[in-house]
């Protein structure tokens, strides 16, 4: 278990880390979730004791990293596959690493046999592909059969098959019981990798929640309509209740109006009610990506107190979760993401 | 003895310290039997034990290179991260590193020293080259304490500055412009230059000899004996070790 209370980090003038408490569990694998630069590999650093916190504690099983006696046996960390010399082989530097905790030199074998990186054993670590180090750097962490594991962003840059291989293998760690703790920006990955999910941006604590709820939050849908007379379009809207938001024009078509928690239908049959014409309605679901962006690097205090009551269990749907995050046009990559986490999603 | 061994095994699995002793003990057993080589029927009189160790300057800064690699490829490979993960009191481990890497120094310092020094009597078996007072003993053995003395100060710079390029060209600035320089300021230049340490860790090998034209400067005046001198740059040495450690702890890995 991983118990962080108030942790902060400033670093000169900006604040890396504000203010963040939370709890990891063990036995699942709870997601890392924020924007780049929201803070999530500070918190990791911290959590290991490597960066010293500006204010505030976070304990492993109730002591602090720097007090475990022998920690790679307790904690193990993977949160650069880099932090290899280039120069030396895969095996001295699990050899050194082993040593350093008086684990027997056999499982320097045992873990390169897990991570499949027998073959290279002898080879120069600087010549692996990032999917080999990444192997090396989780072969690292395993060295000493640790209870709690950290990871940050372990999928970046790796190929589907890479991904597809730590999934499973964190989703394995957690069932035997482990506390498992992954980074990522991508909620898309994280919606496939976690159960639980603590979301940070701008390094202050978003939500803590289990992820399920977290996707409804994020991804609530909306209706797009447009017609010729766009201002009667709006005052019948609203006169109805609706909350309704200007869509200036832009790369989704001319300008229109977005209306959350509502269907084609209701608005379909309102309109015809009065006799409006329309040039358009549909049912918008926001990409999860954009939604995300928008709650993690957007008004951060605001949804912050919005979100912190879908953490208490009542993800629901009447809560206006920022309608806004769905009008700008999704970023190519994003949306890919997206439909990646969908397809999988459904897979599951 | 745990972290001892993780040090040995971490710095011999890279290359670059065999090239660094390999290179310190060619460079100065190559350079002092061309001297000898060359020197003349008529000067022999003077090829003393003391001069056989004319280049250990040379080995000298070799390994402190590779003292200050040590730590700083570490930082530049954020390997020292790793390190610190296993050994999160940070203090054991680097206090581990500078002991394998004092020990390595020391070793090479004896086998550059002894190899020069015996050169030089199979190439001039007629010089007058035999070891017979502590004077001259201390021409040859001391050399080795000179190298592990210095590989913990290198360490320690390295410790400090935390990149190779910054770490070394501090290190050769020092040593090879400041410590030259400092003594020509006019008045306190010849005070000042009694009290700079490497001008002392000198003085442990030449004290109480007469400066020869070839063997290594001797200066005048020092303030402590040979033995005192070695403390004092012992005390340099690892007081700066200890800014290191202080630093190291403190800082973010
Ligand atoms: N060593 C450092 N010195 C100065 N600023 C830093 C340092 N490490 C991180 N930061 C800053 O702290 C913020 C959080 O960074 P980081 O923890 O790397 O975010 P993330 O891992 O979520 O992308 C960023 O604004 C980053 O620029
Ligand atoms: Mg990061």
């Amino acid at each position: 278990m991983i118990e962080a209370q108030g942790l902060t980090k400033r670093y000169g003038r900006t604040v890396a880390v504000n203010d963040l408490s939370f709890t990891v569990q063990p036995g699942k694998v709870t997601g890392f979730l924020g924007p780049n630069g929201a803070g999530k590999s500070t918190t990791m650093r911290m959590i290991l004791g490597l960066d010293r916190p500006s204010a505030g504690t976070v304990r492993i099983d109730g002591r602090r990293y720097a007090e475990l006696k022998q920690p790679l046996r307790q904690v193990g960390a993977l949160l650069e596959a880099k932090w290899v010399h280039p120069n030396r082989s895969a095996r001295s530097h699990l050899r050194w690493m082993a040593a350093s905790n008086r684990l027997p030199a056999k499982r320097v074998d045992e873990v390169l046999e897990i991570v499949g990186l027998t073959g290279v054993a002898g080879k120069r670590a600087g010549g692996f592909s990032l999917g080999m180090a990444q192997r090396l750097g989780i072969a690292t962490a395993l060295l000493g059969d640790p209870g709690v594991l950290l990871f940050d962003e372990p999928v970046n840059g790796l190929d589907p098959e890479g991904i597809l291989w730590i999934r499973r293998f964190m989703h394995r760690l957690a069932d035997e019981g482990r506390t498992v703790f992954v980074s990522s920006h991508l909620l898309s990955e994280m919606a496939l990798t976690a159960q639980e999910l603590i979301v940070i941006g701008r390094g202050r604590l978003i939500a803590q929640t289990s992820t399920r709820a977290f996707i409804d939050m994020a991804s609530e849908s909306a209706v797009r309509v447009r017609g010729p007379e766009m201002e009667r379009l709006h005052g019948v809207l609203t006169g109805q209740g609706l909350a309704v938001r200007d869509v200036p024009a832009g790369d989704d078509g001319p300008a229109a109006l977005l209306v959350p928690n509502t269907s084609t239908e209701q608005i379909g049959e309102l309109v015809g009610r009065v006799g409006l014409v329309l040039h358009e309605l549909a049912a918008q679901r926001g990409s999860l990506e954009q939604a995300f962006i928008q709650l993690t690097g957007g008004e951060v205090e605001y949804h912050a107190g919005a979100l912190a009551g879908a953490g208490n269990g009542s993800p629901s749907a009447g809560t206006p979760a920022a309608p806004a995050q769905l009008t700008g046009p999704p970023a190519r990559g994003v949306q890919t993401a997206a439909a990646d986490a969908t397809r999988g999603g459904d897979a599951r | 003895m745990t972290l001892l061994t993780v040090e040995r095994i971490k710095l011999f699995s890279t290359r670059s310290p065999w090239w660094c002793m390999i290179i310190a003990t060619a460079l100065t057993v190559g350079l002092t039997s061309v001297f000898a080589a060359t020197t003349k029927p008529s000067d022999l009189p003077e090829f003393t034990p003391s001069v056989t160790q004319f280049a250990f300057n040379f080995g000298l800064v070799v390994m402190m290179v590779m003292a200050t690699l040590a730590v700083t490829t570490e930082y530049r490979f954020s390997t020292i991260r790793s390190t610190f993960l296993a050994v999160p009191t940070r203090t054991p481990a680097l206090v581990a590193k500078a002991v394998v890497v004092a020990l390595l120094a020391g070793i090479v310092g004896e086998i550059t020293a002894v190899g020069s020094w015996g050169i030089a009597t199979l190439i001039q078996p007629d010089a007058p080259l035999t070891l017979d007072t502590a004077q001259e003993y201390r021409n040859v053995f001391g050399v080795g304490l000179l190298y592990l003395l210095s590989a913990v100060l290198a360490l320690a710079v390295g410790l400090i500055v935390r990149q190779s390029a910054g770490a070394v060209v501090i290190e050769l600035i020092y040593l090879l412009l400041l410590e030259n320089l400092l003594p020509a300021i006019p008045r306190i230049g010849d005070h000042l230059q009694h009290w700079l340490p490497f001008a002392v860790g000198n003085n442990f090998i030449v004290a109480g000899q007469p400066e020869t034209s070839d063997g290594p400067p001797v200066i005048e005046g020092m303030p402590f004996g040979p033995w005192g001198s070695l403390v004092y740059y012992a005390v340099v040495c690892v007081g700066l070790f200890v800014i290191g450690l202080i630093l190291a702890k403190r800082r973010d890995a």
